[in-house]
C-alpha cells in the first residue's frame, strides 16, 4: 500500500515538472556562451584601446624600457636555446626527406622559408608567453587581489596607464626582435645539424637561404610577430587585471588560475591569429 | 546663536546593494572638516563600501553624496580631480607595492601624479619617510620590514601629497596593543601636526574615543548613532549590545584596566549601596608633554610608558580594592572606594617611589634603544587627589583630582 502510495505520488510529480525542451536548452546553453564571449572581447578590446593610446607619454618612457628589458632581453636566452634546437631538428627532418629526392640543395630555402615566414614568429610567441606571458598575469594578479591597483586608482594613477600599456609598447618593440633572434639562431642550428654533422655544402647552405628569402617573407614575419605580442599582452594581461572576477575562485587560487588560462588562451590565439593572417598576407 | 557648522562631507540616503544583498540602505551623516571621524561596525556591515563610496571607487544606487555642499556625481572633470586630489586612502592591509622599496613606495604618488622635479619629489618623499621614523628602511622593501613600519610606510604615503582628507581603512587590523595605540596615536599625532581631515574606520573600543572627535556607528545598514564618544557611550540601542559587547573586554587591552564605560559601571555599582555621608577616594594621573615623548622615543615607546604607568597603578591601587581607568589618551583615573584621603596618600607615596625607582627605568631603556644623541627629553608624571561623596558625580571629583595635581615624578635626560 505505502509503496503504491509512492509511486502514485512520483508519477504526480513527474506530470507536473515542466518538460525540458531540447532545442530551448540547447540555444539557451549556446546563447548564454555566445553573450558571455561577446562581453568578454568587447571588455577585452576596451581595454586594450585604452592602453593603447595611453602609450603615447613622456612618462611611459621608464616604465617601457622596463617591460622591454623584462619581456625582451630577459627572454632571449630561452628563445636562443629553443630556436637552436628547432633549426638543428627542422634540419634534420628536412635533411632526409630532400635526400629522397636529391635535393639536399635546396635545404637553405626550406628552412628559411618555415622559419622566417612560420615557425619564427610562432614559436618565438609561445615562449614569451611561457616565459613572460605567465608572468605578467601573476604579477597583476596578486596586485589586483593585494588591492595595489585600487591603491593606484585612489593616488589617481590610471592603472592600464601604470600597468598595461608599458606592456603593450614593450610587446611591440620585444616581439619582432626575438622572432629575427629565432630566425637567425634556427638558421644556424639548422645549419649545424645539415652541415656540419651531414655534410651538406655551407656556402651551397646560405647562398640558397639568401636568395630565396624576400623582403616580404621578412615582413610577413614581423606583422605575426606584432599581431601575436599585442593579443599576447592583451589577454594575460586581462586575465590578470580581472582575476578578482573569476567567479570559480579567489585569492590565491584565482591567480593560479587566471595565469593557466592566460597561457592557454594565449597559445590557441597565436595559432589561430597565424592561420588568419597567414591568409591575408600570403 | 552659534551658527551650524557646514558639513565637510556629507551622505544623503546613500543605499548601495550588491546583487541581492542591501549593504547601505539610506544611510546619512556628516564629516566636519579638521575633525577625526571614526566608523566602527561589526564585520561585513559595509564599513569600507563606505569609505569607497567617499574616494568614487564605488557609486551609490540612491542617494547623494555632497561635498562642500556639492554633490561629487555632478561634478565636472576638472572639480573631480580636484576634489579627489585632496583625498588619500590608507587600505587596511596597506597595499604597498610589493617590488618597490618603502621609498619608492611613498615617492610613486608624487612622481606620477605631479609636475614636481626629481630632487624636489626626493625631499618630499625623505621628510614624510623622516617624520613616520622610517629613514633607515627607506631602502628596504615591504616583505623585509615588519608590520608597524609597513603601516607607517603606507601612512607617509598617504600623506605625501598633503592631503586634506585622509581615509583609513582599519588601521589597527592585526597589530598587538602597543602597536594599535601607537598607530591611533599615530593618527591623532599626524591629524594634528597637518591638520587633515580623517575619516577612520576602526574596531578598537574604547581605544578610538581617545583621539575620535566624532564617532559614526553603523548597524544593521544604517547609521544608528553620530556624535562625540561621550554620548556614545551612553547610547542607548541594540548595537550596543552586539557591538560592544563583541568588541569591548572588560579591561582596556593595552594597560589591562577598565574600559571608562565599565569604570563607570563599576563606581555605579560599588559606591551606590554606601551611605550618603560615606567617603571614598579618586585620583588623577597625568602623563605630561606625551608629544614630545612620541617625538623623542617614537610611538610603540610611548605606548609601554602609558601601558608601564597603568600597570603601576594598578598594581598599588588595586590592591586596596581600587579600580582605574583610562581616561584619555595620557590620563588614568582611580576611585578606592574603601580608602580615606589620608590613605589614599600613603598609597601615592608608596606608589611614587615604586614608579621612580623601577617603572621610570623601563623609559631609560627605551631611551638606550633610541641612541644617546637623539637630543633631551624632558616629562613628568602628575597625580591629584580629592575626596568624593556617593552622590557627588565622579567627572566633578576628578575635577578637584585634577586641581589638586602635582609633580611625583620627572624624567629628565
Amino acid at each position: 500500500m505505502t509503496n503504491r502510495s509512492t509511486s502514485e505520488n512520483t508519477t504526480s510529480v513527474a506530470v507536473l515538472a515542466p518538460r525540458k525542451d531540447p532545442m530551448r536548452s540547447f540555444f539557451n546553453f549556446f546563447g548564454v556562451k555566445t553573450l558571455r564571449l561577446n562581453n568578454d572581447l568587447g571588455a577585452m578590446a576596451i581595454f586594450f584601446f585604452r592602453s593603447f593610446f595611453m602609450i603615447f607619454r613622456l612618462k611611459a618612457i621608464p616604465d617601457i624600457i622596463q617591460q622591454i628589458y623584462f619581456i625582451g632581453a630577459k627572454s632571449v636566452q630561452i628563445v636562443v636555446l629553443v630556436a637552436f634546437f628547432t633549426g638543428m631538428v627542422l634540419g634534420l627532418q628536412l635533411y632526409f626527406v630532400l635526400v629522397k629526392f636529391g635535393s639536399v640543395g635546396v635545404l637553405g630555402t626550406a628552412i628559411a622559408l618555415t622559419l622566417i615566414r612560420e615557425m619564427g614568429p610562432v614559436l618565438a610567441a609561445i615562449m614569451i608567453t611561457a616565459r613572460a606571458g605567465s608572468a605578467m598575469t601573476a604579477e597583476i594578479g596578486i596586485q589586483r587581489i593585494s588591492e595595489q591597483i585600487d591603491a593606484l586608482s585612489t593616488m589617481r594613477i590610471d592603472p592600464l596607464g601604470y600597468l598595461i600599456s608599458p606592456r603593450i609598447a614593450a610587446a611591440i618593440i620585444s616581439f619582432p626582435i626575438l622572432t629575427t633572434f629565432f630566425d637567425l639562431i634556427g638558421i644556424i642550428g639548422a645549419w649545424f645539424s645539415g652541415c656540419v654533422l651531414l655534410g651538406v655544402n655551407s656556402g651551397t647552405y646560405f647562398y640558397r637561404v639568401v636568395a630565396s628569402t624576400q623582403m616580404d617573407d621578412i615582413m610577413g614575419g614581423y606583422y605575426k610577430s606584432i599581431v601575436f605580442g599585442l593579443l599576447v599582452v592583451t589577454i594575460c594581461c586581462f586575465q590578470g587585471y580581472f582575476t578578482h572576477m573569476r567567479t570559480d575562485s579567489f585569492g590565491a587560487k584565482s591567480v593560479s588560475l587566471s595565469t593557466t588560462s592566460a597561457v592557454v588562451i594565449s597559445c590557441v590565439m597565436i595559432l589561430v591569429s597565424d592561420y588568419v593572417v597567414t591568409s591575408l598576407i600570403v | 546663536m552659534e551658527k551650524p557648522r557646514e558639513p565637510l562631507i556629507e551622505f544623503k540616503a546613500v543605499s548601495k546593494t550588491f546583487g541581492t544583498r542591501n549593504i547601505l540602505n539610506r544611510i546619512d551623516f556628516s564629516i566636519y572638516e579638521g575633525e577625526v571621524t571614526t566608523l566602527i561596525g561589526l564585520s561585513g556591515t559595509g564599513k569600507s563600501v563606505t569609505l569607497k563610496h567617499i574616494i568614487g571607487m564605488l557609486k551609490p544606487d540612491e542617494g547623494q553624496i555632497l561635498f562642500r555642499g556639492q554633490p561629487i556625481d555632478k561634478m565636472s572633470k576638472k572639480q573631480w580631480n580636484e576634489y579627489i586630489g585632496q583625498i588619500s586612502y590608507m587600505f587596511q592591509n596597506n597595499a604597498l607595492f610589493d617590488s618597490m622599496t618603502v621609498y619608492e613606495n611613498v615617492a610613486m604618488p608624487l612622481k606620477y601624479t605631479t609636475k614636481l622635479k626629481k630632487k624636489e619629489i626626493e625631499a618630499r618623499a625623505m621628510a614624510r619617510i623622516e617624520q613616520t621614523e622610517l629613514i633607515e628602511v627607506a631602502d628596504k622593501y615591504p616583505s623585509e620590514i615588519s608590520g608597524g613600519m609597513q603601516k607607517r610606510a603606507a601612512l607617509a604615503r598617504a600623506l605625501v601629497t598633503d592631503p586634506s582628507i585622509v581615509l583609513f581603512d582599519e588601521p589597527t587590523t592585526g597589530q598587538d596593543p602597543i602597536r594599535k595605540n601607537a598607530i591611533l596615536s599615530m593618527v591623532a599625532e599626524y591629524q594634528k601636526r597637518f591638520g587633515f581631515t580623517a575619516l577612520m574606520i576602526s574596531h578598537e573600543i574604547p581605544d578610538v574615543y581617545f583621539i575620535s572627535n566624532r564617532i559614526l556607528a553603523l548597524y544593521d545598514r544604517k547609521i544608528v548613532f553620530q556624535g562625540d564618544p561621550e554620548d556614545f557611550e551612553a547610547l542607548d540601542h541594540p548595537f550596543r549590545q552586539e557591538l560592544i559587547s563583541s568588541l569591548e573586554s572588560l579591561g582596556e587591552e593595552l594597560t589591562g584596566l577598565y574600559s571608562k564605560r565599565h569604570f563607570k559601571v563599576r563606581y555605579q555599582t560599588d559606591l551606590s549601596q554606601r551611605q550618603p555621608d560615606a567617603t571614598y577616594a579618586a585620583a588623577v594621573f597625568t602623563l605630561d608633554n606625551i608629544d614630545a615623548i612620541s617625538e623623542h622615543l617614537g610611538h610603540d615607546a610611548t605606548q609601554q610608558i602609558i601601558r608601564s604607568l597603568g600597570s603601576y597603578i594598578n598594581k598599588h591601587f588595586g590592591a586596596v580594592g581600587g579600580f582605574s581607568s583610562r581616561q584619555t589618551i595620557n590620563e588614568y583615573a582611580t576611585v578606592l572606594p574603601y580608602s580615606d584621603l589620608d590613605e589614599a596618600h600613603r598609597i601615592m607615596d608608596d606608589f611614587t617611589r615604586d614608579f621612580q625607582a623601577h617603572g621610570i627605568q623601563g623609559i631609560e631603556m627605551q631611551r638606550g634603544e633610541k641612541g644617546e644623541d637623539e637630543g633631551c627629553i624632558e616629562f613628568s608624571v602628575l597625580a591629584g587627589l580629592a575626596q568624593g561623596k556617593p552622590q557627588i558625580e565622579i567627572e566633578s571629583v576628578m575635577e578637584f583630582a585634577r586641581f589638586n595635581q602635582k609633580e611625583i615624578s620627572r624624567f629628565k635626560c
